[in-house]
């Protein structure tokens, strides 16, 4: 089969998961409980993402342990994305040379 | 209208620099599994997910049916529909239809986070700004990883493999700082995400996710109804 005809279908399934909800709900959500259930997925979407996938993330659970702590340090003093993001990533990095892992 | 634009861009800087690195990986493996450069490059472009791009490079490399594929694709990526409705609730005015279409292309965990955190409504040039640079982050990450393999030591690469779930930190911390409520949802993820992995290994990861993400939220607007503020 035609490698075309798989990514045609990935790409029109992953689409209209996006686009229905997207653009056919147009209405203000009156429902006091629907409104803060969508409040709240973000958070519950990231987190359970997050967790406990970012202590494999580099490969090597010391190194994104203390890329884990530098990113939740940084994170709580308000530093901005960018700035967590590329800390955590140098700080597994650092600590991957004094530790001797790839 | 054009700061827009540029106010998005910016904001998706460190998206782009995160899918820089994990498309890197993507294009590697895309590669590894027997599809040509191009092939890579245009199933980056048109699906613009990651777990979903790489399970999908498994079954074309295993030869699956369509059905695997579309079922796959449906199971991991139909957390996006929750983050569709979800953002549909901060849109603009200015986002018509056709609009919609456009901007829903561009729905994936991190495009969403940022979105959805951001004070007040979503214009279409905000929306189209993180997107744009996202997907060149993400198309150009899968290119040279593709072409060029491993020309970074594997070190770096490994490091960089926590860029996102930082960012994703960076994202959640601080208002769960401020909101006992969202705190709440955060840390009740994060456990169930946790008991998932090791007690009930054998689900999916995408559906995991799924199941702990919707029952911490769940749980969250059950017993604190009255967060509301952020959505005006």
């Amino acid at each position: 089969m035609s490698i075309w005809i798989y990514i045609a279908v990935m790409a029109i399934v992953t689409y209209l998961i996006r686009v229905i909800p997207f653009a056919l709900f147009r209405k203000k959500i009156s429902s006091k409980f629907i409104r803060s259930f969508l409040h709240y997925v973000p958070y519950g979407v990231l987190s359970a993402m997050t967790m406990p996938a970012i202590f494999y993330s580099t490969g090597n659970i010391a190194t994104s342990s203390v890329g884990t702590a530098v990113a939740l340090i940084l994170a709580y003093f308000d530093l901005p994305l960018i700035v967590v993001a590329l800390a955590a990533a140098a700080s597994a990095f650092v600590s991957g040379l004094f530790l001797g892992v790839g | 209208m054009k700061s827009d634009f540029l106010k998005g861009t910016a904001a998706g800087i460190p998206i782009a620099l995160g899918y820089l690195s994990v498309s890197f990986g993507f294009g590697i493996m895309a590669q590894g599994a027997g599809i040509s450069v191009f092939e890579a490059f245009m199933i980056s472009l048109t699906n613009l997910t990651s777990a979903g791009q790489a399970q999908g490079v498994g079954i074309i490399a295993a030869g699956g049916t369509l059905l695997e594929m579309a079922a796959v694709q449906l199971i991991i990526n139909i957390r996006y529909a929750l983050m569709a409705l979800s953002l549909s609730q901060k849109l603009d005015d200015r986002f018509t239809f056709p609009k919609r279409l456009i901007a829903a292309y561009g729905i994936t965990d991190e495009i969403f986070a940022v979105c959805s955190t951001e004070k007040g409504k979503i214009t279409p040039n905000y929306m189209y700004g993180i997107i744009a640079i996202s997907t060149l982050g993400w198309v150009t990450g899968t290119l040279l990883g593709a072409a060029a393999g491993e020309i970074l030591p594997s070190s770096i690469t490994a490091a960089l493999g926590i860029v996102l779930y930082g960012m994703f930190l960076a994202i959640i911390i601080p208002p769960a700082k401020k909101e006992k409520s969202i705190l709440f949802v955060v840390v009740i993820a994060a456990l169930l995400s946790v008991l998932c992995k090791y007690v009930v290994p054998f689900l999916s990861g995408g559906f995991a996710m799924i199941l702990c993400a919707l029952t911490a939220t769940l749980l969250g607007a059950l017993l604190f109804p009255e967060e509301e503020e952020d959505d005006t």
